[in-house]
């Protein structure tokens, strides 16, 4: 029998294993000890968050499917619902970066299709250091490249993302994973296992030691200098063998063969069998003997808890099993039979005849021990100021704009997009950098939806809570200017170790702030995921919770474009934009401290501004509109030339003036989700401005940006502004 | 018009190929399973984009072995018309039923951009609806699109007229030699081509330029 030594080295407690001892009435054997260390590890049992997240909305009148399930959904009419779901594959793309981002993909997609809803989308969120250190530079590479890999082979279009560069990510990399999907709402399908006597069947990639411990070795832990040692714990992704298992779950689904679907991952059979039986308030017997193995030899527990890709588990009735193993022939998918539904409420685990495991699934997903946090403000600075790359003070404006659209976190993201199909299933109405949210269409024509995937970790590490409110805010505004409206919202938060008061002080403050501007804005959190522990030698990272907005168009011929369209349009700025220079990327690049603090937002003034810009758009009265985000103001409008591929001229002394002559202030100061650069006719631009502060600046023409602001007179050629916004380009070269 | 849509279990642009040929007027169009060696009497095969049966090996090389490809190489030597898109084009070179083959880019990556293909030779089945010297505007969306053939063959190609399309504006993409996008056989009857004029058939998702190879082949079908 296995001692609490060993209970130890799997990640529980001691006290965590004495209640295990008390809940199941004895010692737990190998494979018992093996398979609790995983259900009550964090990442399946969100023992330090799970009190936290209950205080977020889960419910609007377009809700289709909230929390609970392998994604959530929204109903977008005419029948059709859109589920998605955001999930981090941070630690095994830290420790080995193309098969842990390739992964993330596909297990996302899994999630997607397990709620029979078929995949019609993938955006990512990526956080590394600093692009001039030779291992971020791998790690990018090498997780752009799975990203691609993955999502290019399967069929499934990548159509956005973000991804930014900070020393604090430099050990500890990010890489979270955002799919959408298409289905009926009466085709969607619950994981609640049900029918005693029901079979409990396995279908897809066969089952191998990869991947062993994953959920609880890596993803709930720090990363420490032994990682390269874990290697062997990240899966390997084989997207063609996930393709087939798709097309084989939604054609079991639409032919109405299956009574619950789920898929493998985290903590492989384990948790989806423990999870399908909690759900379903019934007991399963598994016969491990019955898996298909792609080695031999392998011990009960190791098939218990394998990670091996490409996997699902489904019960159906022992009446429909020969036509479901003739559809998984047809995909030439494996599909066995390894286990039945039962009366026990208990998961119990048999190699033939012989019991090996005999476990309450109450006690495996209910009883696991969930955990208050010690909250406490730091007492000193997490983080140190970073390295300085621009002198500080008074200083050169048109310099300033260049080397700011030159920052990797400014600079075009092109050079990974273009390693992603965005256009396969017919549906991208906007692609990448085209407009500030990427728009598809819905098969019922016109109507479209929008989506954008936000995250600031910087900002939230000055102030988590007004940081957190920041990334809602800024990621609506994106689908302001595509002309969608938010109907709900997934999240990723990710942060260091939460039993460190001031990590939990971070989470606390985060969440509070995500409820907020979810109950400002009416909008759902349809489901989410939480990655704690990301923390090395180096530190936390910044906190950074990332945040995927689903929102409707009613006519996607009229979405937003963020690139000016037409010579002669008037330029304005829209919006209760009140530019600030603590915290933003001038800030950083000239190497100053982060503030404690970042100013009020008057989330109501936000509010009203995003509908008005979101109802001009609709109306199809505006040729642009592109939200004012890092840099400011005049990065802003140099992306509109730079995406439109047309000049602009603009006179900003009236800005200036209200701005008290802070001439950086106002030119490069940040204020997320609360400014617009928008062009237009003058006349529409002045109808919008009896709904929002509206301020004309100049007009769209010509093969320059010329800016005249008091005594201050910039002209910077088309070309000089490509130049500096193509920075990252060498990367992959 | 009935086009029929091959279908391997690693395609990934079959349907977006089948919503291309139904937007031709009075023109129809199935998918055609790869384990059947049945052709449902189309008039014209399409062989999509994807990565057939995983690509794992040589791009192409196994589904040139399928079923259904083996009635597809027997449809082009009876002249069907068969046209073949990014994967498609991997599998008809493969198959022999085009000359040369497809090398991994030159900067060994996988690229998605709308590129400017002119044609470099409009005529019927597939280019006959488009202006000689027209640019399309396409994507590519590939790792290994570098078109290849030997010096001599290149030669023979571009005497007898068989480069259709090429790369526009030093736009080349791929490194594929003489800026070749797309080449059909000596008959005429089977064409190959890197971009995909699939993903170019609706003002909404960026192009209809795309449409006119659809076109072309029910013009040229009567």
């Amino acid at each position: 029998m296995p001692t609490v030594e060993q209970a130890v080295v799997l990640g529980l407690t001691p006290a965590e294993y004495e209640l295990i001892c008390e809940q199941i009435g004895r010692t737990p054997n190998e494979v018992e000890l093996a398979v609790f260390s995983l259900m009550w590890s964090e990442h399946c049992a969100y023992k330090h968050s799970k009190k936290l997240l209950r205080s977020l909305p889960t419910s609007g009148p377009r809700l289709a499917l909230g929390p609970g399930e392998n994604a959530g959904a929204v109903d977008v009419g005419d029948g059709w619902v859109v589920a998605f779901k955001v999930e981090s594959h941070n630690h095994p793309s830290a420790v080995e970066p193309f098969q842990g981002a390739a992964t993330g993909v596909g297990g996302i997609l899994r999630d997607i299709f397990a709620i029979g809803a078929r995949p019609i989308a993938v955006l990512d969120s990526l956080r590394f250091g600093e692009p001039s250190s030779a291992r971020s530079q791998y790690l990018l590479d090498h997780a752009v490249a799975g990203i691609g890999h993955y999502g290019n082979s399967i069929g499934v279009p990548t159509i956005g993302g973000e991804v930014y560069f900070e020393e604090p990510y430099e050990q500890n990399c990010l890489v979270n994973a955002m799919a959408l999907g298409l289905a009926r709402s009466e085709g969607l399908i619950r994981s609640a296992a049900g029918g005693l006597g029901n079979l409990l069947m396995l279908f897809g990639a066969s089952t191998g030691r990869d991947g062993i411990g994953g959920a609880s070795v890596l993803a709930s832990a720090e990363l420490g200098a032994e990682d390269a040692a874990k290697r062997p714990t990240v899966q390997v992704g084989d997207p063609f063998a996930e393709k087939k298992v798709m097309e084989c779950s939604l054609e079991l689904l639409s032919r109405g063969l299956l009574v619950a679907l789920q898929d493998l991952g985290a903590a492989g059979l384990t948790s989806s069998s423990a999870e399908m039986a909690s759900k379903g308030s019934v007991g399963l017997d598994i016969d491990v003997g019955l898996v298909p193995l792609r080695e031999a030899g392998m011990e009960p527990w190791e098939i218990m808890i394998s990670e091996s890709q490409e996997r699902m588990l489904c019960v159906v009735e022992p009446s429909a099993l020969d036509e479901v193993l003739a559809v998984c022939d047809k995909w030439e998918v494996g599909g066995t039979a390894i286990g039945v539904v039962t009366d026990t409420r208990a998961l119990r685990v048999f190699v033939g005849e012989e019991m090996v495991a005999d476990m309450p699934v109450p006690a495996l997903v209910d009883d696991c021990p969930l955990y208050d946090l010690v909250v406490e403000p730091p007492a000193a600075r997490l983080y140190p100021a970073p390295s300085p790359v621009l002198a500080s003070g008074a200083s050169d404006t048109r310099a300033t704009l260049l080397a700011l659209l030159a920052s990797p976190n400014i600079a075009s993201r092109l050079p990974l997009f273009q390693q992603y199909d965005c256009l396969v299933q017919s549906r991208t109405v906007r692609r990448p950098e085209q407009a500030d949210a990427a728009v598809l269409a819905l098969p019922v024509a016109p109507g479209g939806i929008a989506v954008s995937i936000d995250g600031s970790g910087r900002r939230v590490a000055c102030d988590p809570y007004t940081g957190t409110v920041e990334t809602v805010l800024e990621c609506a505004a994106n689908l302001a200017c595509a002309g969608a409206e938010p109907l709900g919202l997934t999240n990723c938060l990710n942060f260091g170790n939460p039993e460190k008061p001031h990590i939990a002080w971070q989470l606390t403050e985060a969440i509070r702030g995500l409820g907020d501007a979810c109950r400002a804005l009416d909008m759902p959190v349809v489901g989410g995921n939480v990655s704690l522990y990301n923390e090395s030698g180096g530190g936390p990272i910044f906190p950074t919770p990332v945040v995927g907005i689903v929102g409707e168009l009613p006519d996607v011929a009229r979405a937003g474009r963020s690139g000016f369209l037409r010579a002669g349009d008037a330029i304005a700025l829209a919006g209760p934009f009140v530019p600030a220079l603590p915290g933003s990327e001038l800030a950083k690049l000239r190497g100053e401290e982060l503030p404690s603090g970042l100013p009020e937002i008057d989330v109501d003034a936000l509010r009203a501004a995003q509908e008005a810009i979101r109802d001009f758009v609709r109306s199809g009265s505006l040729s642009s509109a592109h939200d004012i985000a890092e840099g400011g103001l005049l990065v802003a409008v140099a992306e509109s030339c730079l995406a439109g591929e047309v000049g602009a001229t603009l006179d900003l002394g009236a800005v200036l003036d209200a701005g008290a002559g802070e001439l950086d202030r106002v030119l490069f100061g940040e204020s997320p989700g609360a400014g617009f650069v928008v062009s237009g006719t003058g006349d529409a631009l002045r109808r919008l401005g009896v709904r929002v502060d509206l301020e004309v600046l100049g007009t769209v023409g010509g093969d320059a940006l010329e800016i005249v602001a008091g005594d201050v007179r910039v002209e910077v050629s088309l070309d000089e502004l490509r130049t500096s916004h193509s920075a990252l380009a060498p990367l992959f070269a | 018009m009935r086009f029929g849509v091959i279908r391997f279990p690693g395609s990934c642009d079959e349907v977006d190929a089948v919503l291309a040929c139904e937007r031709v007027p009075g023109a129809s169009a199935v998918l055609l399973w790869h384990r059947d060696a049945d052709l449902a009497g189309v008039d014209a095969v399409v062989v999509p984009g994807g990565f057939s049966y995983g690509d794992y090996l040589r791009v192409g090389a196994i589904a040139r072995f399928s079923p259904v490809m083996e009635s597809v190489i027997r449809f082009a030597r009876d002249g069907g018309l068969v046209l073949g898109i990014c994967n498609g084009f991997q599998v008809l070179c493969e198959a022999r039923l085009l000359p040369g083959a497809l090398l991994p880019n030159l900067e060994r990556r996988f690229i998605c951009r709308q590129v400017g293909v002119e044609v470099a030779r409009a005529s019927f089945p597939f280019t006959g609806d488009c202006a000689p010297g027209e640019v399309l505007s396409v994507p590519v969306k590939h790792t290994t699109g570098r078109y290849y053939a030997p010096a001599d063959d290149l030669e023979a190609l571009e005497s007898r007229g068989q480069v259709l399309l090429r790369y526009a504006h030093d736009g080349n993409p791929n490194g594929s030699s003489n800026d070749i996008a797309g080449v059909s056989n000596a008959a005429g009857n089977v064409f190959g081509l890197m971009p995909h004029p699939e993903h170019a058939v609706d003002p909404l998702t960026g192009s209809v330029d795309g449409l006119k190879i659809f076109t072309s082949m029910a013009h040229a079908h009567g």
